[in-house]
């Protein structure tokens, strides 16, 4: 790239965060109507200058761009500035989060059209969006803890956005701590690579490690599972996950966007960013792979179980970001980026679609209490079949062939393997079979609810529903790989970022003060290749799992329904177990919930601050009254003792006078 | 025969802790009033000494101040005392103590 | 021969001043001490102050210490009881004494050859010097002791009235 391109990034961010402050100080006085424009236009702004950058380069190979936009943090040992960054992974990830955040703006306006606090609502949704900009276009670690921890505040507002229900409430609190708990090993991290490397920026921090292959392990592992464990935090991984089916009490198409398509997708996208460092970690790698295979696993088996239709997509989503994790994990991060963009269009999708079927039937959330709405609802019903479809891994579909792409790449990986690969399958079953029972459940059978009037909700819910069908059906045609007659143009998209070679021009113009010109490379792990056949060899027997999966699901939901509750009977425990979400939330308040709530209110309150911060004051004071009661006594009207007294002072002074003047004469 | 000033000297110190003693000793009001006068001349018989020793004059009219003040609260003292005995009825020091805390 | 003398009455002094001490009367209290004045009047005429030995006899054992034996037998006091009052007097106050008169006694012993030895006849202070050196230079606390005296009248002659 030659002369110095004017892409004016920090407008990107910068314009949903004057949407927020507009709609958040002076939205209580404005109509629902201006509202929704300042929202609105605050979002398609920066949509339509990524797209404008989307097409700029549309045939050129997309360089890696800094900008810096001001300077932050200078001491003399350390320095960290705003700076901005611009990459192929980058301008992926603000497709998505413009686009389908867009979509959800657009979808807002008909789905909260009701309620109290709207502008509230959009304000919070500008927010997030400015921090999510952020996170995604930082160039360093401490500019992405920005827009990370921001998501975070944005989760925890949006969650909580019915105030005055205590559910939401603790459950905004709760997002919120366990994010707090992942930051906490993110900031370690930080340190270490303060420590370490001298700084945070992205460039240097991997040009370093590049610089030194003899970098190894050690440090680096201590970094990588200290990233991880943030990551697990915000992407609702083991163990901290928990926090994300109960943010489902927020508004819908809050959890459409935030906890579907972009807030939960900033862990993955964090590894992603750090591949060169996790590249020299093995040890890291295999864990986020196992982490990855075992969450997804386990929340597909939760979610076979759920009755409430948004409980049953979060734990699809938890077990989706195990996919990718996975793929994190077998070093595959084109797949998992892949799998990412398909997953923001079907999960958005589904949540969206599942808010127009709790929209047409008055808030009614329960799938027993529905049925038989494909006739009422018939937009709704394909659009959210293509979801479905899509999720399952269903082909020509957009699921299938990112899910295809880690399952493979897990199975050749030296860090994944096998094993992780025969999880990741049998997930495949479990997540068709649970997708499969909602729609029959939802969509077919004999209606059940007969005091709602089921209809098709207004066109400013319809229209990104329709649009995001559309991406789920073909979205994943950028990505057909070449066993199955494509051209893999995603992958070699991402290809610079992910694994730059000395044949590409790597020429970062960093736009400083000093208009530096930086040339550095990354270190490298390529993905991993098996032979054509192999894979389609794979594909189809993901694609039979999938079957499987929808054939039981039709089974169960739809030709006979007796059936599933003769096999809920035979298998009590194991059945309660899974409703009970293997008692984990229990566990949790038990094993450190209540022992921290007792620390805290015996010891810490009560002897620390009741005894010793309170107690000292007492103490001081009952001293200081203590003496002044001796001292009382002297004065007892009693002249003798006062007579005694002045004796023995008259001696004292004779005492001092003599021998201090004969000390000194 | 000389005698060193330093005997009236020393004497005048066991006279004034005598009195001192027995201001602390008594417990009668008046009784305790006259071991202040002893104090007194005590101090008395140091100033003549001294008076003495310098062979200056204004020693001895100190005394002479020192007496007639010595005369003057006596009289007010003792009208003190006649007025706590009428309301207290005692002349017990220990009993007159209402100016505690 | 002076020696004699001073050590006679210095006895009667210190024998005066514990009896004083150790008496349960006060009347008793008061005639010693008229004892103690009468001697030290002795003591001052062996230090030549002839006119303070002669006010020391008419003004203190004659004019005070009768004021004190007539409030005595006005007031009919008896005899002291033993009540415990106070320990702090006895505590505090029995070691201030001591220290204090051991301590005095050290300094004037140990200054002893620094003070003069008094020698009867050598400085013999007459009442024309004495009364020069008062009515002129001293003249105003003269003056001020004759308003305290005055003072010291009325005082008690209105607290020791009786109330109508």
């Amino acid at each position: 790239m030659n002369g110095n391109p004017s892409l004016h990034l920090w407008l990107i961010p910068l314009l949903p965060f004057i949407g927020f402050l507009l709609n958040g100080l002076l939205g209580r006085f404005l109509s629902k109507a201006l509202v929704s424009t300042i929202a609105l236009l605050f979002t398609a702004a920066p949509l339509a200058l990524v797209v404008g950058i989307a097409f700029r380069f549309s045939s050129l190979t997309l360089p890696h761009f800094e900008q810096l936009a001001f300077p932050w943090i200078e001491t003399s040992t350390f320095r960290d500035d705003v700076v901005f960054l611009l990459d192929p992974l980058t301008l992926v990830m603000l497709l998505i989060v413009t686009g389908v955040g867009f979509l959800i703006h657009i979808y807002s306006v008909g789905y909260m059209a009701h309620e109290e606090g709207y502008w509230r609502f959009f304000a919070y949704l500008n927010l997030f969006m400015f921090f999510m900009l952020t996170l995604v276009l930082a160039e360093n670690f401490l500019l992405m803890f920005v827009g990370w921890e921001g998501v975070g505040l944005a989760s925890y507002l949006l969650v909580g956005f019915y105030y005055l229900k205590d559910s939401a409430v603790d459950a905004g609190k709760k997002a919120f701590i366990l994010n707090r708990i992942g930051d906490f090993g993110f900031l370690l991290a930080m340190f270490l690579m303060i420590a370490h490397f001298g700084t945070l920026s992205f460039s240097h921090v991997f040009f370093t490690i590049a610089q030194h292959p003899e970098m190894q392990g050690g440090f680096l592992t201590a970094i990588a599972l200290l990233l991880v464990l943030g990551a697990t935090g915000k992407s609702a991984q083991i163990p901290l996950y928990v926090w994300l089916p109960d943010a489902m009490e927020g508004p819908t198409p809050v959890s459409a966007l935030i906890h579907a398509a972009t807030m939960v997708t900033a862990g993955v996208y964090m590894i992603v960013r750090s591949h060169a460092l996790f590249d020299r970690s093995p040890f890291a790698l295999g864990v986020v792979a196992v982490i990855g295979a075992a969450t997804a696993l386990f929340a597909a088996t939760v979610g076979m179980v759920q009755t409430d239709i948004k409980r049953v997509l979060a734990y699809s989503t938890i077990s989706q970001l195990g996919y990718m994790f996975l793929a994190c994990g077998a070093a595959a991060y084109s797949a998992a980026i892949f799998h990412l963009v398909t997953h923001a269009f079907f999960k958005g999708l589904l949540f969206l679609a599942a808010g127009a079927v709790i929209h047409s039937l008055g808030g009614q959330q329960d799938m027993r209490a529905m049925g038989g709405l494909r006739k009422s609802v018939p937009i709704t019903f394909w659009t959210m079949s293509a979801g479905v479809f899509a999720i399952s891994g269903i082909p020509p579909f957009s699921g299938f062939f990112s899910k295809d792409a880690i399952l493979y790449a897990a199975f050749l990986s030296p860090t994944a393997g096998p094993i992780v690969w025969f999880v990741g399958l049998v997930t495949v079953l479990l997540t068709a079979f649970y997708m499969f029972r909602l729609w029959y459940l939802t969509f077919f059978g004999e209606i059940r609810t007969h005091d709602a009037h089921p209809h098709e909700s207004p066109w400013s819910m319809l229209t990104p529903l329709i649009l995001l069908a559309v991406l789920a059906v073909a979205g994943g045609w950028i990505g057909i790989p070449k066993a199955l007659g494509g051209g893999d143009q995603f992958a070699h998209f991402l290809d610079p970022v992910i694994n730059p070679a000395p044949s590409y021009e790597q020429t970062r113009i960093a736009m400083d003060e000093q208009g530096v010109q930086r040339a550095a490379t990354s270190s490298t792990q390529q993905e991993p290749r098996g032979t054509d056949s192999q894979e389609r060899l794979f594909s189809l027997v993901s694609v039979i799992m999938a079957g499987i999966g929808w054939f039981f699901a039709d089974l169960l939901y739809r030709r006979k329904p007796g059936l599933a509750d003769q096999l809920v009977e035979r298998v009590q425990g194991l059945y309660s177990l899974l409703v009970h979400k293997y008692w984990i939330d229990q566990i949790y308040t038990a094993l450190i919930v209540t022992p921290l709530l007792f620390v805290t209110r015996y010891l810490l309150w009560g002897v620390g601050d009741r005894g010793l911060v309170d107690g000292g004051g007492s103490l001081a004071a009952g001293g200081v009254r203590g003496v002044g009661a001796l001292v009382q006594r002297v004065q007892s009207g009693n002249i003798r003792s006062y007579a005694g007294w002045l004796a023995i002072g008259a001696a004292a002074l004779l005492l001092i006078t003599y021998f201090g003047f004969s000390m000194q004469l | 025969m000389a005698i060193p000033i330093a005997y009236y000297l020393v004497l005048s110190a066991i006279l004034f802790s005598i009195g001192v003693g027995a201001f602390l000793i008594k417990r009668n009001i008046i009784t305790i009033f006259m071991s202040i006068e002893l104090m007194l001349n005590a101090v008395n018989l140091t100033f003549v000494a001294f008076a003495y020793q310098w062979h200056r004059v204004q020693g001895q009219i100190f005394v002479f101040f020192v007496m007639v003040v010595a005369a003057a609260e006596a009289a007010v003292g003792l009208a003190i005392i006649i007025a706590i005995f009428r309301s207290r009825s005692t002349l017990n020091v220990d009993q007159v103590n209402l100016m505690k805390l | 021969m002076y020696l004699v003398l001073f050590i006679f009455f210095a006895g009667l002094c210190v024998a005066g001043a514990l009896n004083l001490l150790f008496q349960r009367h006060p009347i008793n209290s008061a005639l010693s001490l008229i004892v103690v004045m009468s001697s030290l009047a002795v003591l001052y005429l062996l230090l030549g102050a002839e006119f303070l030995a002669a006010a020391q006899v008419i003004v203190y054992a004659g004019a005070i210490m009768v004021l004190f034996t007539f409030v005595i037998m006005l007031l009919n006091a008896g005899a002291e009881e033993r009540t415990h009052g106070s320990h702090a007097a006895y505590i505090v106050g029995v070691p201030g004494v001591a220290v204090l008169v051991c301590l005095l006694a050290f300094i004037f012993l140990s200054s002893r050859s620094r003070l003069a030895t008094a020698r009867l006849g050598d400085y013999v202070v007459s009442t024309s010097d004495l009364s020069k050196v008062l009515f002129r230079d001293l003249l105003l606390p003269f003056e001020v002791t004759s308003v305290l005296i005055l003072i010291a009248i009325l005082g008690a002659v209105a607290l020791a009235s009786k109330e109508h």
